[in-house]
């Protein structure tokens, strides 16, 4: 039955009927009419104020990543619309469902350069999946039910809409439907059978397959059926930076990261492998180094949701289009029952020798010092690998990809295609109310920090349980590293001082803790987990160690490094 | 091999996808050498016909990115032997040279020109050709002063006697009847 409300009723009432519970958001004049209809309904929406806009939109980005559902964010006109438009573009490349709702100028105000008008239309249609102006209040159910669909399904990423501000207050009669399909919008075509089984006779005539999976089978929840195939035709898998946690770290066919700063043998066996079998990844350059270097003795199968994906960067010889799940479903009997077990030695020698170069070092490092991945081993070990991993952008977020041990799915919230600095505080916001049950740890930079820090307002003020970790190497690591390897030791502008952490979140009212040498770890750790409510560890790591290995940029996965190179 | 293609897209017609397509082209770094977009045999959906100079790669590349689009129906590309296309070219001269020799009439006749409009100062004239043919009636032309010249988009059709979107529109119902 209609009902007669408000436009901005209309839209409260939408995002209530797609089973948002949480919104993350500014207000601000041209959203106002919006918030007012928010006021009366506290019991069915909690709304978070973050502490800037770029806050809204990670936190929205960390719920939706933790919880498979899609989020919503508000901001207003102006400066608030443009300060999501970084949190925007992260969620289009990591291909994250978020809805953003953004206050505008009254209809007869656009284009005049009104107080606060900006073109956010304009602005976001190259980083939005679908984007849309409502100007006339009797659009808001249908196109508000489009906003949803069309973030949520096939390959997922973000929707904006703008709002007219006298569309808030006009009236219509409301009724609200779902969307279940859109003409010009496929997002799952029928999948071809022939593909299928073309894909699985190369399966089984393989000596070395080599499978590679990233998120699309988080996507499609593909977690058992990624498992039942690996294990069925005994193949070494391997995961991208946002495929983590597919399947457990600790299972003997998981090899470990791919690319720049993935696991060794993931990136020389790439070039080793017969039989490539992507499921539900893109190929970044970050995975793939040099292009033309890239697996050219291998066939190619490409399992993958978005045709535009396909033959994009890597030639597919054995394309399946289609959603991961039903693909592997289908796929799986007709996959013989294999062993490859000199195959996954190989695999395991490889493992060996990182162990002894790279990874001994640094995850026990014996010196009485710190090192990033030791911090990442201990709080990895502390919460029994149940917790939930955030982290910013830099060195410690390719320590924790390296390190942090994942049982479960869905427990890894990281800035990938865009690499934004500043995006883990606020992440692991969202991921806390996206995951109220697990703890939540978050490893973060002394310099990605300080971008977004005054989300410590948002953590205080709610009381959100949320484990921030500081890896203080007072530098802007990555960076410095990047000089250190190829630009001479010249670190031109990455010395970054920062305020007293402690002190800063104390004057938040957040407990929170120094730790400066190795013994005292372990039980600052310890206290941290064990702590009910938020708290904050400041770590003080060595200034200067590198992450290894790597593939430079530009360089084969073969030319892989386990060391700085001597000359 | 670089070489002139022409895409054709069905989409719907709403605010904002020409932008949307034409990012596609932008970010890629990728000219535009003509566009033209005007409703569709079917109504309501519109038909843009874009022709670049690029390689057959790049132009797969494109085009799966042009489908990509949530508003777009389909996006095809073809080469320029695939289809039969015409632009359309005016003219605007001045009356008096037209009068004072037979030279512009004899001009007309030989590139199936035809006059669309006369007045005391100035002829309007008209030629629909591919761009080389526009090209030189104007060079031929230009002897005695062209005052304006005007040239439009392509507009292209294929030479396969099946129209492509409805058999996809048949297609698309099918699969999305199933699915309900
Ligand atoms: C918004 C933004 N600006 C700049 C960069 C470039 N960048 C990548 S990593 C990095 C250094 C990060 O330093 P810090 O946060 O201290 O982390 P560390 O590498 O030291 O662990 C920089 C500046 C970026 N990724 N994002
Ligand atoms: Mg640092």
């Amino acid at each position: 039955m209609k009902q007669r409300i408000n436009g901005s009723e209309a839209i409260i009432r939408s995002i209530i009927e797609e089973g948002i519970d949480t919104i993350f958001g500014y207000p601000g004049g041209a959203i106002m009419p919006v918030y007012d209809a928010l006021y009366d309904h506290g019991e069915k929406l909690k709304h978070i104020l973050t502490r800037h806009e770029q806050g809204a939109i990670h936190a929205a980005q960390g719920y939706a990543r933790v919880s498979g559902k899609t989020s919503v964010c508000f901001a207003t006109s102006g400066p608030g619309a443009t300060n999501l438009l970084t949190g925007i573009t992260d969620a289009m490349l990591d291909s994250t469902p978020v809805v953003c709702i953004t206050g505008q100028v009254a209809s007869p105000l656009l284009g005049t350069d009104a107080f606060q008008e900006s073109d956010i239309l304009g602005m976001s249609t190259p980083v939005t999946k679908w984007n849309y102006q409502i100007t006339d209040v009797n659009e808001i159910p249908e196109v508000m039910a489009k906003a949803f669909y069309i973030a949520s399904s096939g390959r997922p990423g973000p929707v904006l809409i703008d709002l007219a501000k006298d569309v808030q207050f006009a009236m219509l009669d409301f009724e609200y439907k779902k969307c279940n399909s859109i003409r010009s919008y496929m997002p799952y075509l029928p999948i071809d059978e022939k593909q299928v089984e073309a894909a699985a006779e190369a399966i089984n005539k393989a000596k070395k397959p080599f499978l590679l999976f990233g998120q699309g089978v988080l996507f499609s929840q593909a977690e058992e059926e990624l498992k039942q195939l690996v294990e069925k035709a005994d193949i070494p898998a391997a995961w991208t930076l946002l495929g983590v946690s597919a399947l457990p770290t600790n299972h003997p066919l998981n090899v470990g990261m791919l690319g720049m700063h993935g696991n060794y043998g993931p990136n020389i066996k790439t070039n080793e492998c017969d039989l490539l079998i992507a499921v539900g990844m893109r190929f970044d350059d970050r995975v793939t180094g040099k292009v033309a270097a890239y697996a050219p003795q291998a066939k190619v199968i490409h399992i993958e949701v978005d045709p535009a994906e396909i033959n994009k960067i890597i030639p597919a010889h054995y394309p399946v289009l289609g959603d991961a799940k039903k693909v592997l479903s289908k796929l799986i009997p007709l996959v013989n029952e294999n062993k490859h077990t000199d195959w996954i030695q190989e695999f395991k020698d490889a493992y060996e020798t990182e162990f002894e170069k790279v990874i001994k070092n640094d995850i026990y490092r014996n010196n009485g010092k710190i090192s990033m991945g030791e911090v990442v081993r201990v709080a990895s070990e502390k919460t029994n690998g149940d917790a939930i991993c955030v982290t910013d952008v830099g060195q410690q977020q390719m320590f924790a990809a390296r390190y942090f041990q994942f049982k479960h799915t869905r427990s890894m919230v990281t800035s990938g295609g865009l690499g934004t600095m500043g995006f883990g505080l606020p992440a692991a916001v969202g991921a806390q109310f996206g995951r109220p049950d697990r703890t939540v740890v978050t490893f973060i930079g002394d310099g990605g920090f300080q971008m977004t820090m005054q989300e410590l307002g948002t953590i205080a003020q709610e009381n959100i349980p949320v484990k921030i970790i500081i890896l203080n190497n007072n530098f802007l690591g990555m960076v410095r590293q990047w000089q250190d390897l190829f630009f001479e030791k010249r670190y031109s502008f990455t010395n970054i001082s920062g305020p007293d952490f402690v002190k800063l979140a104390e004057a938040f009212g957040i407990p929170a803790q120094r730790v400066i040498s190795n013994s005292e770890l372990e039980g600052a750790i310890s206290e941290m987990v064990n702590h009910n409510g938020p708290y904050l560890l400041e770590v003080m790591v060595e200034k200067e160690d590198n992450v290894f290995p790597m593939v430079p940029a530009g360089a084969s996965v073969s030319d892989i490094l386990l060391e700085k190179p001597t000359t | 091999m670089k070489q002139e293609y022409i895409i054709t897209a069905y989409s719907e017609n709403h605010i904002g996808l020409l932008n949307r397509i034409t990012i596609v082209f932008t970010r890629r770094k990728v000219n535009i050498e003509s566009l033209t977009v005007s409703e569709s045999a079917h109504k309501g959906i519109s038909k843009f016909t874009i022709v670049v100079i690029v390689t057959e790669e790049q132009v797969k590349k494109i085009v799966q990115q042009i489908d990509k689009q949530v508003e777009v129906l389909k996006a095809f590309y073809h080469t320029n032997d695939e289809m039969i296309y015409q632009e359309i070219a005016l003219y605007k001269v001045a009356t008096d040279d037209l009068t004072e020799s037979d030279k512009i009439e004899t001009l007309i006749r030989k590139h199936n020109a035809r006059i669309l409009e006369i007045t005391k100062e100035y002829t309007v004239i008209e030629k629909t050709g591919h761009k080389e043919d526009t090209q030189e009636f104007f060079n031929d032309l230009n002897q005695f002063r062209v005052m304006q010249f005007i040239r439009s988009g392509r507009i292209a059709i294929t030479k396969s006697p099946i129209e492509r979107l409805s058999e996809f529109l048949k297609e698309r119902d099918e699969i999305l009847s199933e699915t309900d």
